[in-house]
């Protein structure tokens, strides 16, 4: 099939398994797939401008039918999300402005080849860490408490978490579906952080917004995810719009792709219900990994893939 | 509980296969259809592209979803 915008040929059944596939990936682990959408695109010949911008905009329509899902399961703050869009659309604005500033001076791909291998590792081995921790601690608890109180979504970071949630620095805000009463600037820090990993290395960032939700915020996981899918629905819109004003949108593509995401999001969502919150992060490990590794092979080849 | 998963499986491939069928027709229809109007608007008036790109993706998930949903509620229905 001819997509003229982006002047490419590509299967369209390619187009809706790689959609299927991120589908599943979003509406288990709230995240964008950004890391296998990008160079899945880039694999069929479109340019890489293009490869961002359409990725973004089938990451509103896939980000919808999940974060519509995930609402229907309970799972979405809608007053945290909203918060975190204006973080997150101000940090993608940094990020965007960091990389301009990189490409003057002429390190904008080593930079940020390193920068991404640094942060992926780093999130893949402190989530890691952490699930086994509290998967062991739940094991050894399970054993003497019985019912409801045993299947809590617990941390092996909590403590961090509670003293991060005890810092007085007004305005506080009430969370009633997250249980938590926490700083303004804390959760705009935490967006912010988000958006900046997403203007600097591109995608949604969902990488590192999910994980922080959950241990820096302490938002319980199932939550996480489905928060951060509607808080993606409105910064990936707002990235849509500035990139298709740029001319790197080919929303025929991104269209085709999203009828695969479509069934893949509500598999994903529908699986949430079977894992527990430390399993959920378990089962994320491998995503970063993937991540580091693609850009491992760009940089030890020279290829892009 | 295999007997159910059993017909859950069953009632999700006829879904799926259902699905396939209704995004070919989509595919060859609507998008053909939009292909050279969306190129025309993507080369001439960019800001309009821009919502147009935004609303078509909103719209289609939207759409699709409650195609998805319709499915699923009357293949469950016929197969419970």
């Amino acid at each position: 099939m001819f997509f003229p915008i982006s002047n490419t040929h590509i299967s369209p059944i390619y187009l809706a398994v790689v959609g299927f596939v991120i589908g599943i990936l979003g509406g288990f682990f709230g995240v964008g797939g950004s890391f296998i959408a990008g160079p899945a695109l880039r694999l069929m010949g479109v340019d890489w401008n293009y490869a961002v911008g359409t990725d973004l905009a089938h990451i509103v329509g896939k980000s919808i039918v999940a974060a519509k899902q995930h609402r229907a399961l309970g799972n979405v703050d809608l007053k945290l999300g909203l918060i975190m869009a204006l973080g997150t659309i101000g940090g993608a604005e940094c990020g965007a402005q960091l990389i301009q500033a990189l490409k003057r001076t002429g390190h904008v791909n080593t930079v940020v080849s390193y920068v991404a291998i640094l942060v992926y590792s780093g999130i893949a081995a402190f989530m890691l860490w952490e699930s086994q921790k509290t998967l062991r601690t739940d094991k050894r608890r399970s054993a003497s408490v019985k019912g409801a109180d045993s299947k809590k979504d617990r941390s092996a970071f909590s403590p961090v978490t509670r003293s991060i949630q005890r810092l007085k620095v007004w305005p506080m805000i009430t969370l009633p579906i997250s249980g938590i009463k926490i700083s303004l600037w804390t959760i705009l820090l935490v967006a912010f952080v988000g958006g900046l990993f997403s203007g600097f290395l591109g995608g949604g960032a969902g990488y590192i917004r999910m994980p922080s939700m959950v241990y820096v915020l302490g938002v319980p996981t199932h939550l996480a995810v489905g928060t951060d899918l509607f808080e993606i629905v409105i910064s990936a819109s707002y990235g849509t719009i500035t990139h298709a004003i740029k001319g790197n949108v080919d929303i025929l593509i991104a269209l085709v792709m999203h009828t695969g995401a479509v069934i893949g999001a509500q598999i994903g969502v529908v699986a949430t219900q079977y894992f527990t919150g430390p399993k959920i992060r378990l089962a994320f490990v491998p995503l970063p990994l993937i991540g580091a590794g693609i850009v491992i092979y760009t940089l030890v080849t020279g290829h892009k893939l | 509980m295999k007997k159910q998963e059993a017909k859950s499986l069953r009632a999700f491939a006829i879904e799926l296969a259902i699905y396939s069928v209704l995004v070919t027709v989509y595919f060859f229809l609507v998008l053909h259809l939009l292909g050279e109007w969306l190129y025309h608007l993507e080369t001439q008036h960019r800001y309009m592209y821009a919502l147009v790109a935004l609303l078509l993706i909103a719209g289609q998930a939207v759409a699709l979803d409650a195609v998805t949903t319709l499915l699923f509620r009357l293949l469950r229905g016929r197969w419970r």
